[in-house]
């Protein structure tokens, strides 16, 4: 177990040394107090855990000029599966956990089995807040363990440049026009686009674009009970698999880069694919990917109608040692004010009501992908989503297996599409649901 | 009987007692943190166990006849094996090599010496980091170098085997150096008669190294060999954090024990019975390995003497 615990300790260390780096800020003392200030002028710290890009660094320093009796620390995990393990793990320790801990809505329905481990966070002052189904989501028993953050709405960006290249229309509204349909009609503008783009991919790769298609599904992986639903019965799921593995592999539309993989993130920078679906999040993902790289653009429309990828929640573990102080951050962090800048900073689009009807965000624009109207854009594609999926407990378990199955065949080329579905079934059935 | 005095009563005590209350720290020490734990695994793998459910009912082996029945299980042993001698073999050798060269005359040698220990001292975590750049599959360095030789390039996270060889590369990377170091100090144990009597004899520099310094090297070599063992068959960090969702790769080419121990205990199936209950399989793995090293060790230690291989 020695470098086991090697690097539990490393990853403490790295840790608390990014804690370290935020927490450098010192506080203003002609700073106006508020009345989520620690009691007694008490100095307490605060930490804040949250996944790639929530855009809070300098809401953070915000709040802490605000509450001068407050410091608070951000922590920042790369991906949300490496959040979610930590959660796990300190949920089952006992302690370790942030005050605030985002969660994202894919690994939400795992830990609704616990309620008890969190502060409900109902309270007059933000009712009606948010979405109606963005709540409901996060609440049970009548309790609700957390706070809407962001919503996924998804548009599709491009690069205009490489449309360009390819005799393709590259304005965006041209490109909108283009991509109306459905996935079939998607795929085959992609096809019509490799076949003259010299070696640049339609899409990044299968599992991304298996994203955007079972979001559009009003029971992916479980009945409405909760129960799953066999995978090898599963004929729907089996559907999206074929066809988006026919598209990224028959027909050639994938870079077959596996999202967040280090070879994905350089795929920015040397022009290896010329759509992605997009959730309002991506889009400062895209950037900070695509650093110096001219011709990203978003246009407005989505194959299938509307869908939702992702969004996150924050939540206040039980075992926190200043529950009400972390409850106040967590709803001031999650106010539409806030969120509306968090959205500025790195286009995480609001869940909140008040948010998406602000001037603010329906005004806003986007300078690195050609100025185009974002927040009007977002709030459109936030409008036409109709379908919401339902997930259960097990969906993260499940999904993560045909995400596997379809890299196996996209990325790595270490099966054919049947092959790899059978080690998907394997899989599954080494969970052991029943 | 003779009586005894209180004093003499306690001084008799001092003399019988005292040694084992002076080792009885290391002994307490590894009952809290080694055998309790031992045992309560074995206690936690008899049941249905929950990650954040806590412990539910009596089940006998029925986690060990689960484990048995998952592919996973065999992906995660087969991958630690060839791991473990992908990285040992060529490590324990250049450790040798390096040793070797260090302990002829060199100039500056505290700066080689404490050069070939610098890869140890960078954290597991961070070589990782800057070995996933290297081994990127389209976009590495190592893929670009091969194409400058216009060999094809390969798939570092695709192929179970390359994988292999890119993880085992950085666990040689941080221990190589480490293990040179201990064999350097038993080099300079061995005596410089040993030495100046085979050049009497008329022997080579390659004949002196086989025929002296290996053969005196191997209680060390067995030393080498069994930390080894037990370190690279609890291999993680390097295969963890070999890409960014860190679960042994979309077919689980580089899924380890311990990782699987991870993922069945923290992933999907969150069942701390059935992970405990891998966790003792690894432990009769190495017991049995350790064994037959402990073998190998008795027969060359009624052999070694002879200063043969």
């Amino acid at each position: 177990m020695r470098r086991t615990f090697r690097t539990l300790a490393a990853l403490a260390s790295a840790g608390a040394l990014l804690a370290g780096c935020s927490g450098s800020n010192t506080t203003d003392p002609d700073a106006e107090g508020s009345a989520t200030g620690a009691a007694g002028g008490e100095q307490i710290t605060l930490s804040v855990a949250t996944f790639n890009e929530f855009g809070y660094e300098e809401l953070v320093e915000e709040y802490m000029d605000l509450n001068p009796g407050i410091k608070v620390e951000h922590k920042k995990a790369a991906t949300s599966n490496e959040a979610r393990d930590n959660m796990n793990t300190r949920l089952a320790a006992g302690s370790g956990l942030a005050d605030v801990e985002a969660i994202e809505v894919d690994w939400l329905p795992e830990l609704m089995q616990y309620p008890d481990q969190f502060v409900d966070l109902a309270s007059p002052d933000v009712e009606g807040r948010w979405l109606d189904w963005k709540t409901e989501a996060a609440t049970v028993d009548g309790k609700l363990i957390g706070y809407g953050t962001d919503i996924g709405p998804e548009a599709v960006c491009y690069r205009a440049d490489l449309f360009e290249a390819a005799g393709l229309p590259s304005d965006r509204e041209e490109v909108a026009s283009l991509l109306e349909g459905d996935w079939d009609t998607y795929f085959e503008v992609g096809k019509d686009f490799v076949a003259k783009s010299r070696g640049v991919a339609w899409f990044d790769s299968a599992g991304a674009t298996y994203q955007g298609m079972i979001n559009q599904l009003d029971t992916p992986f479980e009945n409405t009970d909760g129960t799953p639903i066999p995978l090898e019965e599963n004929e729907a799921i089996k559907d999206v698999y074929s066809r988006v593995l026919q598209a990224s592999v028959d027909e050639g539309l994938s870079a077959g880069l596996a999202q967040w993989s280090e070879d994905w993130t350089n795929g920015f920078q040397s022009d290896k694919f010329a759509t992605m679906l997009c959730p309002g999040w991506m889009l400062g993902v895209i950037e900070g990917n695509a650093k110096g790289v001219e011709g990203w653009d978003i246009a407005n429309v989505f194959p299938g109608g509307g869908g939702n990828w992702g969004g996150s929640y924050l939540t206040v573990p039980a075992q926190g040692e200043h529950p009400e102080e972390a409850k106040a951050l967590a709803a001031w962090l999650t106010a539409p004010e806030q969120q509306i800048k968090a959205f500025q900073a790195k286009g995480t689009f609001p869940s909140q009501v008040e948010a998406l009807e602000s001037p603010e965000l329906l005004g806003a624009t986007n300078e690195f992908f050609n100025d185009a109207p974002v927040g009007e854009i977002l709030a459109e594609r936030a409008n036409a989503v109709s379908v919401t999926p339902f997930k259960g407990p097990n969906f993260f378990a499940i999904t993560t297996i045909v995400t596997d199955a379809l890299t196996r065949v996209d990325v790595d080329g270490t099966d054919d599409a049947d092959s790899s579905w059978q080690k998907a079934l394997e899989s599954y059935s080494a969970l052991g649901l029943s | 009987m003779q009586s005894l005095t209180w004093r003499q009563r306690l001084s008799r005590l001092d003399v019988k007692l005292s040694p084992y209350l002076y080792i009885s720290p290391f002994f307490l020490l590894f009952f809290v943190v080694g055998l309790f734990p031992l045992l309560y695994t074995a206690w936690v793998s008899l049941h249905d166990w929950h990650l954040i459910g806590g412990q539910g009912e009596m089940i006998g082996f029925a986690n060990y006849v689960a484990v048995f029945d998952q592919p996973n299980f065999y992906r995660a042993l087969r991958n630690t094996f060839s791991i473990f001698i992908l990285s040992s073999v060529p490590q324990i050798i250049a450790a040798i090599l390096i040793a070797y060269f260090l302990d002829t005359n060199l100039r500056a040698k505290t700066f080689w010496r404490m050069g070939v220990l610098l890869p140890y001292v960078v954290a597991p975590v961070a070589v990782s980091m800057i070995f996933s750049k290297i081994f990127a599959d389209q976009s590495g360095a190592a893929n670009a170098l091969l194409a400058m030789f216009g060999a094809d390039p390969i798939g570092w996270h695709a192929d179970p085997f390359w994988a292999h060889v890119a993880i085992a590369t950085m666990v040689n990377f941080r221990w190589t150096g480490y293990n040179a170091l201990i064999f350097l100090a038993a080099m300079q144990a061995i005596p410089r008669e040993v030495y100046e009597a085979a050049i009497v004899d008329g022997a080579r520099r390659w004949r002196t190294f086989f025929s002296v310094t290996v053969p005196m090297l191997k209680p060390t070599i067995i030393f080498v060999v069994i930390t080894s063992t037990i370190g690279g068959l609890q291999i993680f960090d390097e295969p963890r954090m070999f890409d960014t969702m860190g679960t042994g790769g979309a077919d689980k080419q580089w899924l380890t024990l311990t990782m699987y121990i991870y993922e069945l205990g923290w992933g999907a199936q969150k069942s701390f019975g059935r992970a405990a209950a891998v966790s003792w399989i690894l432990f009769a793995i190495i017991v049995v390995i350790g064994a037959i090293n402990f073998f190998i060790t008795r027969r060359i230690a009624s052999s070694g003497g002879k200063g043969d291989l």
